[in-house]
Formats: C-alpha cells, structure tokens, sequence
C-alpha cells in the first residue's frame, strides 16, 4: 500500500490521531443543544488539523492547483451555507452529500492514474478498494442529486417505475464486477470508467423508484454512504484518519436510516424497493368520503385556545410549507402568557429529514425544551386539554393502532386522539402521503380547520388578543 | 504486493470506529438530528486529505486538475457543512435565554 511516505512522517501521524479525537469528542458533544454549537467547532477544528497536518507533512509538488480547489469551494460552500433557507436544509445537504461522493470518486481515478503512470504494478488490494472508493462515490453523487431534484420538484416525486428495472439494476451489478475484475487482473482506466458509468446510472436507478416522502430516509442512507465512500478513500491511501472519520459518519447515517424506516413501520427493503403509496392512493381515491366533519372557524378555534389549560402543538411538513412557524410561535407566545401550558410533540418522520422540524422551530425562536419527542410526550396527550395538528396527518391516524388492514398499521403515531379536543387545521378532507383516510377528522371531539395554515393561525392570534 | 498485514490494520479501525461511531450518535437527541446530519456531512469532507495527497504528488497535468477538483469538492462539504451547522446550533435556545 501507498503508506510509505506517511510512515516516517511522524507528526503528522499524531496530528493526525489528535483530529481523530476531535472528531469523536466533537460527536459526543452533538449528544446535548447546550454543547452541541462547541462540539460542532470541534470538528471543524480536527478538520483544520488534519488538513494543516497533510499539507506540512508531505512534498506537495504543485500549489496553485491546490489553492484554486481550496479558493473556489470554500467560496462556494460558505455562499451556500449562508444563503440556504432552513426549510431547504434536506436539498443543502443531499447536494453536499453528492459532492462528498464525487470527491471520492475523483480521488480513486488520480490515485489509479498516478499508479499506472508509477508502472502500472498495482496490488489487488488497492484495486478493490479503487473500485469501492469510486463504485460508492459515483451511486452517491448522481443518487443524492435526483434525490434532491425530487425534493425540490425538478424530478417528479412520485415513485418512477421502470418496467424491468430489477433486470437492468441486476445487469449493472454484475457489469461492475465484471469491471473490478478487469482492473485487478489488468490495470486500466477503460475498466475504471466502465465502473464509474455503471456507479453513476445505479445511484440514479435506485433514488429515482423512491417516492418523495421517503426521500428522508434516502438521505440519512446517502449520508452514511458519503461517509463510507470517505473510509474506502482512507483503504485506498493507507490513511487511518480518514477511515476513522468516514466510519463516524457511515455509522451515524446507518442509524438516522434505522431510525427514519422504525418510525414509518418499515423494513429499509420496502423504502428501496419503491414504488409505497401507489397502489394505495388509487385504491383510496375510488371510494367516496361521505362521513360528516365538524368544521369551525377561527374565532371558535380562538375560544376553546384562550379558554384551554394546556395546548400541544402537532406540526407537520405543512407547517414548514405554509411558512407558518412564526404565527405558530407568535400564538403560543400568547398563550403561554395566559398561563396555558404549551408544547410541541414532534415525531420522527415530521418534516422532510429527521430533526428538520426542530430545526424550523428553533428558527422560530421556540425554546428547544418545549420540543418534544415521540416518547415524552405520547402519555401527556390524555391529560391535555386542546392538540392542533398543523400541517400533519399520518403520524397521527389512529387507524394505525388498531386497523390491521391499514397501510400504515403499526407505524408509531402521536395519540392526538387522547387529547380532550383536537383542532385539525388543513387545506382540505385529502388523505396523507399514504392515500388513507384520517380516522381522527370523524372523531365527535375532532374540529377541522380549513384554509392555509398561516392564514389560520393569524386569524386566531387576533381572535385571541380581542377576547 | 498484497499487504494483508496493513489492510488488517486498517480493517482494525475501521471496525473500531464504526463501534465508537454507534455509541456516540445513539445518544444524540432527535431535536438535534438536522445538525447531526449536516456537521456528519462536514466531516466526511475529511476526503479532503485524499484530495491533497493525489493533488499534490500528481506528475501530470490530468492528476494534477483532478486533485484540485476533488480538493474544491471536498471544501465545498467542509466549509459549508460546518457554518451550515453553526448557523443551525445557534438558533437552538432554551426557554428564557436570549
């Protein structure tokens, strides 16, 4: 392996151990919102270190190269950083991601270019891990990107099927192993590109069948493939530290994946596989809604707020897209100072990536204490006097607990049943993202608020003040 | 020219890492999981040293631009995946702090 030169090179071996630790102690401190902004400097102070540690450590030939890379991604990355709208943050970093998986990819074709120009001797190891650096990279790149045309309406959300996708997905596999074995019998770059091309079309081939709601989990499993890709570049350089950290970030989107699939009841093969939703919605749209709702209006949903001890707040994506969050907040506000208890439960899938919702409320300026999760705060929904559910709706069916017909049955959902009253505010009687009916809207204790949810909460805020 | 010795080694921390990785982020909160996302994504920029060992010990001109595209996508990850993740940490406040 190419660890020769790094061998020798004692301090930069321990500068680099030392980012290492950064890393893992700047993780660590992720684990609390009171540390987390420090934990976040450590990271990028590891990275500082390893970077400084690489560049005074080894005879770098040509710099101007190098500084024009660092110069106009530096700049890119930080306009972007800046400018981003916080219910945009799933398209930033599904972009990102892409990159993360490109630069992968790039390196293993300068390592193996650099390698058959040395004589073209190359050992079996480093072919395999050339091939997984650049096989990991290409499917992240192009995947995380139509992952993010589809999050931003460029590519259609709903599940595209081809009709012998399984055949061609199964043809490209071995395509990419026939290449592998072609580079390590015979070094070439014909193999590698062939093993790029093959990379590049699957990550297409396999986001592009996902349908949009899913794209969450696609993006923690992107995530942990950026991280991957990174580790297998650390295989192809000898380099530990990179190994280290890309194992951290391998691992830490292997576990939002697992927590995104538990939250929605299913298997990480169902989410791949595509295609939920479909049969579904069409099955749901032939059957006529005939049951009746109670439908109120502001100034009725004002009263039983102003009059009410405690209040949870159920945001859903809807919120985020109605740009409501302030009003919500501003109500709250209002609230609070009436003496009413208030809080916010969030579940897992709320928001189109996990934790976004927290995100688009701290934004709000709502204290991250009153945010709570599935699990804190399922039991307190039967001792609460009025849930509005904003914007959400099959996180909280409960269909879920008890209709084993059900699409969703078995999904953990929020027991906004439980609660004294519910206001349901929603533009209008359509089912969620799973083509099923909202057993909550029939409930006698239900009242369905109809309109654009910043409408809604604007209205009932000056409802409020004037009682 | 098999190495076995140094890819067991480096199979070692790999394994190791991905164990140390679990128990941290297990523990991080879902209020916190957006960050966690984004500043992860940061660190996997760390290929960035990839990028500046093939960028620098490139003999030709094609290694040489590959590198620095690598260098400029990994700082891309890098400095936007940190101040994206700043800009995210700083809003999180609990009640009564200003």
């Amino acid at each position: 392996m190419s660890t020769d030169a790094l061998v020798h090179l004692n301090i930069t071996n321990v500068a680099y151990i030392i980012a290492a630790i950064l890393f893992i102690v700047g993780l660590k401190q992720l684990g609390s919102p009171a540390t987390a902004r420090n934990g976040n400097r450590m990271s990028s102070l590891a990275m500082l270190i390893a970077v400084v540690a690489t560049i005074v450590g080894n005879d770098i030939a040509s710099w101007e190269w190098i500084i024009g890379g660092i110069i106009v991604g530096s700049t890119i990355g930080a306009i972007s950083a800046r400018k981003i709208e916080m219910t945009s943050m799933p398209q930033l970093v599904a972009v990102f991601n892409g990159f993360g998986g490109a630069a992968s990819a790039v390196i293993a074709a300068g390592e193996l270019i650099r390698l058959i120009d040395d004589g073209g001797v190359i050992a079996e190891d480093v072919s395999i891990t050339i091939m997984a650096s650049v096989i990991v990279g290409g499917v992240t790149l192009t995947g995380s990107f139509i992952a993010f045309g589809k999050l931003q309406g460029l590519v259609p959300t709903r599940p595209l099927l081809l009709p012998i996708r399984n055949v061609i997905n199964v043809a490209l596999l071995i395509g990419m192993i026939a290449a592998t074995v072609w580079l390590i019998v015979d070094p070439s770059i014909t193999a590698f590109l062939i093993a790029a091309g093959i990379a590049l079309a699957l990550g297409i081939l396999v986001v592009i069948p996902i349908g949009g709601a899913d794209m969450p989990v696609v993006i923690a499993l992107l995530n942990s493939y950026s991280g991957i890709a990174g580790a297998a570049t650390g295989f192809v350089l000898g380099n530990n530290m990179l190994i280290i950290a890309g194992s951290l970030v391998g691992a830490s989107g292997l576990i939002l994946t697992r927590i995104m699939t538990k939250a929605m009841n299913r298997s990480l093969a169902n989410v791949m596989l595509g295609g939920f939703g479909v049969e579904d919605g069409a099955a749901a749209g032939g059957e006529e809604e005939t049951r009746p709702v109670i439908s109120i209006q502001a100034d009725d949903a004002a009263t039983m707020l102003a009059y009410a001890q405690s209040v949870i707040f159920v945001p859903g994506y809807g919120l985020a897209v109605a740009q409501a969050q302030h009003q919500v907040r501003e109500l709250a506000d209002l609230l609070k100072d009436k003496g009413i208890s208030v809080r916010y439960a969030i579940h897992p899938v709320a928001g189109r990536m996990p934790g976004h919702m927290n995100v688009l409320l701290a934004e709000a300026n709502v204290p991250y204490d009153e945010l709570k999760d599935l699990d804190e705060i399922n039991n307190e929904f039967q001792r609460t006097d009025v849930a509005v559910v904003i914007g959400a709706n099959d996180v909280t069916n409960p269909s879920a607990r008890t209709d084993k017909a059900s699409p969703i049955y078995g999904m953990p959902i929020l027991n906004v049943d439980q609660a004294n009253s519910v206001i349901m505010m929603k533009r209008s009687m359509s089912s969620g993202f799973a083509g099923v009916q909202n057993e909550l809207f029939f409930l006698s204790k239900t009242m369905m608020l109809f309109g654009d949810a910043k409408d809604s909460v604007e209205k009932i805020i000056a409802e409020v003040k004037d009682l | 020219m098999f190495d076995a010795e140094a890819l067991i080694i480096a199979l070692t921390v790999f394994v190791l890492a991905i164990f140390i990785g679990y128990e941290v982020i297990t523990k991080v909160p879902p209020t916190l999981h957006t960050p966690l996302m984004s500043g992860s994504n940061a660190i996997s920029g760390i290929v960035i040293v990839g990028a500046l060992l093939v960028a620098g010990r490139a003999d030709g001109i094609t290694g040489q631009i590959l590198g620095a595209i690598a260098v400029g996508l990994a700082m891309i990850n890098v400095v936007g995946g940190f101040m994206v993740t700043d800009r995210m940490l700083k809003m999180f406040k609990r009640s009564g702090q200003k």
